[in-house]
Order: C-alpha cells, then structure tokens, then sequence
C-alpha cells in the first residue's frame, strides 16, 4: 500500500539563489514546512509579501502525530484556504466516555453551541492537513503569488543582525547562503534554529513513555472519544481510543518510565493488550507505532529581534488537550499580520513585541491546561493518585465530581486579556466578546459571519451608522453594517450586543476584539486602530 | 491572613453534640484497612469541599489545615 507519507510532495530543485553570485535577499523565509510553517506562508502569500519556505524533507510528516483540530484552529484554516477540505476528511466528535477500571463511570457530550460554521473538533491525521496545506501552496502559486517550497534544504547556520538574517543553507548540490529581512522558525520542539542561536526552552519533563499506536481496522466502536484510567487491559496506567478517517484508531496507552522503549514497540508485545482493549475478534493492522514521552515548556521569549518562533518550536505542551498543532495556527494568525503591517511600514516594530505579548501568554494559559491534564491523568504522588480516584469513584455516582474528570479539556482559543493592543470597552455589552477575544461566529441571513471577518481592520457596525471606509495614517479599516435582519437566529445579538441596542466593534486582521463602543466615534476608532498597531 | 481565614471560615465551635460526630466520624472508617480509609477521606474532602463551593473558604481552610511550622 502506497502511504500518503511515502510520496515526496516538494523534492527537492535547484533554485537560482543558488547560482547568484551574491546571496539573494527575502523579505521573509520560513523554516520547516510543517503546518505551522506553511501556514504562516500561505498567510504571507495571500498578504502579498514573498516567502520561501525550507525544509530538509520533502515529504508530509510520518504517522498520524496531530490529530484533534478545534474550531478556532478552523476558523484559521478556512481563511487561508484549507477549512473545507478538512472539515470534509475529518470526523466529527463530540460524545466522550470515561472508564475507570472495569466500570464507565461518566460520559460527556461537548456540546458544541449552535450557530457556528465549524464543529468543536475533528479528527485529521495531521499528513492529510500537510497535504491540504501544500495544495494550497500550489494553488497561490497558480495563481501567480511569490510562495517557495524548497524541499531538501538544510540549514546549517542561522546569523541574525540588526536588520536581517543570513542562512547557509545545504543541499544535495553542496552549501549555498540566503539572505531574509525576517525568518520565522517553525522548525519544531527540537528546533535546530533555537540550538544554533544559544536560546533558553525552560519547563516541566513528565517522566512518562505513551505509546501511540495507529491501527487498521472495521470495528464496531463509535464515534467517540474513550479514556481509560486503570484498564484492567493497562493495569495502573491509562488508554485512550479515538477514531480518525479511512478506518485508523489512535490507540494511545500509557507504558510509565522505567520502560525498554524499543522491546514495548514490538507488535508481539503491543498484541495482548489490543486484543484485551478491543476484544479477541477484532481484526487489525498497524499503521503506525511509536512511543513518546512529553514535556510542557516555552522560549522565554518568541521574538528575538529579527528571528521569530512559531508552534513547537516556541512551546511545547503535553498532548492531553490538544494544545499543540492548533495553538501554532493561532501563533501564525497572531503574528502575520503584524509582520505585514512592518515590512509595509504602516507600523512600528513594536508591535512584533506584542506578538510576544500575545502569544507567551496564550503558551502559559495552555501549558498550564496541558500541565492539569497530565496530572490528573498520571498522578505524580500518592496523594495526587488517592485523590484522582476518590474523584473517578465519585464521578460514577455524583454529578459535583464530574467536572474535576480531567482526560484532557477542550482545546479553547486565548482571551488576550490586558494585551497592549486592547483599546476601550462599552459597558453592558456580552463578555464574551471583549477586546482580546477571538470573534465569536454566528450565523447571518446569508451565510456566517465568520467567513466575513479577517484580513485587515474592520468595523463591524450591528444597528448603528459609521462610515464605510475609515483611513488611519495609512491603514484602511472596512466596515462591516449589520442589522437585526441579518440575525435570522438571535445569536448576533446574543454574541456582541447582550442588552444594549446597538454596538460598534473593531476588529483586528486575526478576527480578535481590538475594541467596542455603543456607538460610532471617529476620533475614538482612529485612537484604537493606533493602539492595535503599537503607535499610540 | 489569619484575620481573612476567620472573616470567611468557621474555625469557631460549629457542631451540636462534638463528641456524636466524632463517633459517628471513626465509625465510617471502622473495618477499613489504612488505603481504604485514605480512600474514603479523600471522597469525603471532595464531598465536603463542594458543598462549600466558596473558592475563598476552601482556601482559608486549606491553610488552616496545613502542619504546623
């Protein structure tokens, strides 16, 4: 069977720089072409600023690894091009079940709320998500964008100054050197760019080894998230199954520390305790197996001058809640914009700080989600353990103790709560929606409102009057007029009005709350676009 | 901190008939062995706890409960 991950999607080219008798210059070069990394491209590229994207492979990543995209990771998607194509693969979830021992002692439902275009989660192998992402690149590059995928470049050396970066770079035809105004890094947890330049990963080493194990097969289980704490299958650790499309389960179990790696990797030892997981009759197969251990840790700072991080490269979480992958996305959704806005030199490089700002803590709010998670799962004391099952046994009889059930929580995106960038709040207005958030998505009387949303500044006028364009020192924000007629299910109002009649909201390129009013000022709207760029 | 601890927390005399609760207390435990009395002191911690619900007196009393220095 010829495997998706087996098929070289970018090999390597020779490409003109490395002919040029000076290093070329970029205005921005991408490492890794993950899709942290690609994502970033794909939003450079559809800004219209040029970028070329290295990775040593040429190939999508081997085995499922990420596998639960939330809906602000989505949202993100759909913007720069992919959302249907996942949507579409993935499988939709939302029913979990909890086991502790021999008994279910709870089951949940998510319960996503109505009257948002995408679901709370899908599952994806994260191959078919790299595939999308390079289609993509191909499609802007059809379409006559400046996007590079150069496949079998290494680099060696990374040597910022002031006012850019120099790369050597290796290939199959030798060394050559490139020259960027800006890198972005999204070469992962191991970044050889973080290495190369001497910076700090501090944090948390879990001493634990999970095995994953990808298999094949036609079974009966639903759709649905099941977690085991002490199977009988997996005495004193703990199971996960989840189901991905074309027939894979991800079958995670937790193995403990003092573990022979490669002995617990062969299929004759994984074997007994599927069969006792899955029952004797199950057939399957095995796609993929691997064992990994994790840590929850971050750069102290992403930007370092000209250098920029993004994804497992700047942060690294624990898997239990889904807080990797889809918190990359949200990190290249932050930080493009910005970029933009300096290299076109409507804004200060400051605002590159606030990048950082935004981002360092969002990587804390989810280090710190991923960090419960993994103590619930896997006590780290006695005590710890007694009162994580006095919680399970509980939860089977009582409805007080099954919120403290943590198998892993759902992956929500940051409120930039105090960002720089935030500009004022209106009184009486839904909290959901305060400067720092996410835009919440709500369906309009001609399709939903997300999908009117991102891309530079907006005023989102519901029941009040503002101009259509607005120019503020060289930034032009676009209005967006809504009324209750385009609220065919209430939610709007429900989302971004609460009580009050009317409400002006400007929103930021990534969708986020720069700031609100009940209604429309000039002056006050020019002050806080300058806010959300840094120069006020 | 101690002034807060007794402004939100009842570290006063708070249960009719002391000497009945305690009995009733070590009855619960009576035929466990060490693990299943740990055990039941950590569901009751949690039932307790919730009952409670206030976040600041479940604070205040986490501290009243900390050894002595």
């Amino acid at each position: 069977m010829t495997k998706i991950f087996e098929t070289p999607l970018y090999p390597y080219q020779r490409s003109a720089d490395q002919d040029a008798e000076t290093p070329v210059r970029h205005p921005v070069v991408v490492l890794g072409a993950g899709p942290v990394g690609l994502a970033a491209a794909i939003d450079l590229a559809q800004a219209d600023i040029p970028v070329v994207v290295l990775d040593e492979n040429d190939k999508v990543s081997w085995g499922s690894r990420a596998i639960c995209f939330a809906k602000r990771p989505l949202e993100i998607l759909d913007r720069l091009g992919c959302g249907d194509e996942m949507v579409d693969k993935g499988v939709v979830w939302n029913l979990g079940k909890v086991f502790f021992d021999e008994r279910k002692v709870y089951d949940f439902n998510l319960l996503p709320e109505d009257g948002h275009k995408r679901p709370a989660f899908i599952n994806l192998q994260q191959y078919y998500l790299e595939q999308y992402l390079v289609d993509r690149v191909r499609a802007l590059q059809a379409d006559g964008k400046s996007i590079e995928l150069r496949g079998g470049n290494k680099v060696t050396a990374v040597k910022p100054d002031d006012s850019g970066v120099r790369l050597t770079v290796e290939t199959p035809d030798g060394p050559y050197l490139m020259d960027a105004d800006w890198l972005i890094a999204c070469d992962g947890a191991g970044s050889p760019t973080r290495t190369m330049l001497g910076l700090d990963f501090q944090g948390r080493v879990f001493e634990d080894n999970f095995l994953i194990a990808d298999v094949v097969m036609k079974a009966d289980f639903p759709t649905e998230r099941w977690f085991w704490f002490d199977p009988p299958f997996n005495k004193g650790q703990s199971a996960l199954l989840h189901k991905q499309p074309d027939d894979v389960w991800r079958i995670d179990l937790q193995l403990g520390w003092d573990i022979d790696r490669e002995a617990e990797k062969d299929p004759a030892k994984i074997a007994p305790k599927l069969e006792a997981m899955l029952g004797p009759d199950t057939d399957y197969e095995f796609e993929w197996v691997s064992i990994y251990t994790f840590q929850c840790r971050r750069m102290e700072k992403f930007r370092h001058g000209r250098v920029l991080f993004a994804g497992d490269a700047a942060h690294q979480v624990s898997p239990f809640g889904a807080r990797g992958a889809n918190s990359g996305f949200q990190d290249t959704d932050n930080l493009i914009w910005k970029l933009k806005l300096v290299i076109n030199g409507t804004a200060p490089e400051a605002l590159l700080d606030t990048y950082d700002d935004e981002r360092v803590y969002a990587a804390d709010e989810n280090i710190l989600n991923s960090s419960r998670s993994t103590d619930f799962i896997t006590p780290k004391s006695h005590a710890s353990r007694v009162f994580r099952d006095a919680v399970l046994d509980l939860a089977e009889h009582h409805a007080f103790a099954r919120p403290l059930v943590n198998s892993g929580r759902l992956s929500l995106p940051a409120i930039y709560d105090g960002s720089p960038l935030n500009g004022p709040d209106a009184a009486g207005l839904p909290v959901r929606s305060r400067p720092g958030a996410p835009a919440s998505d709500a369906p309009l009387a001609d399709g939903w409102l997300i999908d009117r949303l991102g891309g530079g500044f907006q005023l989102v006028t519901i029941d009040t009057q503002a101009p259509d364009t607005l120019d503020v020192d060289g930034i032009t924000v676009t209005r967006l007029a809504l009324s209750a007629k385009d609220d065919p299910s209430g939610a709007l109002a429900e989302r971004y009005l609460g009580d009050v009649p009317g409400a002006v909201y400007l929103m930021r390129p990534d969708q986020h709350v720069a700031a609100r009013w009940t209604s429309f000022d000039a002056d006050a709207v020019a002050a806080a676009v300058k806010t959300a760029t840094a120069r006020a | 901190m101690t002034a807060q601890t007794h402004d939100t927390l009842t570290l006063e005399p708070n249960i009719k008939d002391p000497d009945g609760f305690y009995a009733e207390l070590l009855a619960a435990h009576e035929g466990l062995d060490r693990e299943e009395s740990e055990a039941l002191n950590a569901r009751l911690v949690l039932i307790l706890a919730n009952h409670i619900g206030d976040r600041d007196k479940i604070r205040a009393a986490l501290e009243a409960a900390k050894p002595a220095r």
